[in-house]
């Protein structure tokens, strides 16, 4: 019985490492407060309790126990709807909303790595079981590192390439680079944006960063970047200055315009840079054939 | 920004009364100053947005 207790506690000693490293305030500034860490800390240690009892189930054999691992599947994908109603209702409250993409984005990996944290539980306190303390130890640095490579995705920076742009006005129009934004009627307005207002130009390298550039939510999502980064000078009254993504129909490029509480042009090239590529938003059309012989 | 409000053009600001007729309210303008000035007071209080026509007429619209 002892014997189990270290299997139980190498492999929840895992998970909830592991659960510890995969936590951290990022780009997504989320969760940015203390209880959102306890939530999902608590969380992390419930999943990685399971996945490490799951070996002294079937080592007993108990293989009915081993069923009750189905049970905590449906748990967690309730933390994926948690953390979408959350992020939905917050949603409100942003000056530049995330939009419906990057909540999906954010609340699918909350869940999965819940499962990672399980998974890493499990296999060590099987290598432990199986290989002893070593290779407990040994299987369970392995696992943190594997889980910890899937911390970071793909960014922009990654499939565009993001240069600073002129911001002027045609008339009442205005336009970042070739591409026409919107038609800003008050004087006032228009001189502060000449003033305040910054754009970069993001060029997709190929067709299919020119495919995951034209999702919407994407877009969304690169402007809620900048601004988290940069900030904002768009109020509730001054609908002027939200920053707006916008593409160029024949090329695919697309062009950012935002009006930044801090004007700095290499901030706001290195803030679209590391815009995460939302697993939504990611399409690879030259995979398909259709798409290949599109490409010639 | 508020569920609650809706968008779509609000009212219109304009120099000539003959260009703008509808269901829009209308606010005519002695001048390109005064037009200015009712279309700030106006979208800031409707939390909406004025757009230029070019044609002389401001349009105030929530997005």
């Amino acid at each position: 019985m002892e014997h189990y207790i270290i299997t139980i506690i190498i492999g929840t000693l895992v998970g909830s490492l592991t659960r510890v490293l995969l936590l951290r305030v990022d780009y997504r500034q989320y969760p940015g407060f203390p209880h959102g860490y306890i939530t999902h800390l608590a969380l992390g240690f419930i999943a990685s309790a399971l996945g490490a009892v799951a070996v002294p189930a079937i080592m007993k054999p108990d293989y009915t126990a081993f069923t009750f691992l189905a049970l905590a599947a449906q748990q967690f994908r309730e933390i994926r709807n948690m953390e979408r109603k959350t992020l939905e209702n917050m949603e409100e409250t942003w000056m530049v909303q995330r939009g419906a993409d990057y909540i999906e984005g954010i609340a699918r990996t909350f869940e999965a790595r819940n499962y990672l944290v399980m998974v890493a539980a499990f296999f060590s306190s099987l290598a432990y079981e199986l290989a002893g303390l070593t290779g407990g130890i040994g299987m369970g640095v392995f696992l943190i590192i594997f889980a910890l490579s899937f911390r970071t995705g793909d960014s922009i920076g990654d499939i565009c390439e993001v240069i600073p742009e002129k911001v002027y006005f045609k008339g009442s129009l205005l336009c970042v680079g070739n591409i026409n934004f919107m038609s800003v009627g008050l004087k006032e307005m228009q001189g502060k944006i000449r003033q305040d207002a910054l754009g970069v130009m993001i060029k997709p390298k190929d067709d299919d960063a020119r495919a995951t550039l034209s999702n919407y939510g994407q877009r969304l999502a690169i402007a809620h970047t900048a601004s988290i980064v940069l900030g904002t000078k768009k109020d509730v009254d001054i609908p002027e200055f939200t920053p707006l993504v916008r593409k160029d129909p024949d090329t695919g490029k697309v062009a950012l315009y935002i009006v930044p509480a801090e004007k700095d042009q290499d901030a706001l090239v290195a803030a679209v840079n590391r815009t995460p590529i939302l697993e939504s938003a990611r399409v690879r059309p030259s995979k398909t054939q259709a798409g290949r012989i599109a490409a010639d | 920004m508020s569920s609650y409000e809706t968008s779509g053009i609000l009212a219109a600001v304009t120099l000539d009364k003959d260009l703008v007729t509808g269901g829009v309210p209308i606010f005519l303008a002695r001048n390109e100053e005064e037009r200015e000035k009712i279309a700030l007071f106006v979208s800031k209080s409707l939390n909406a947005m004025v757009h230029d026509l070019e044609n002389g007429c401001y349009i105030i619209i929530r997005h």
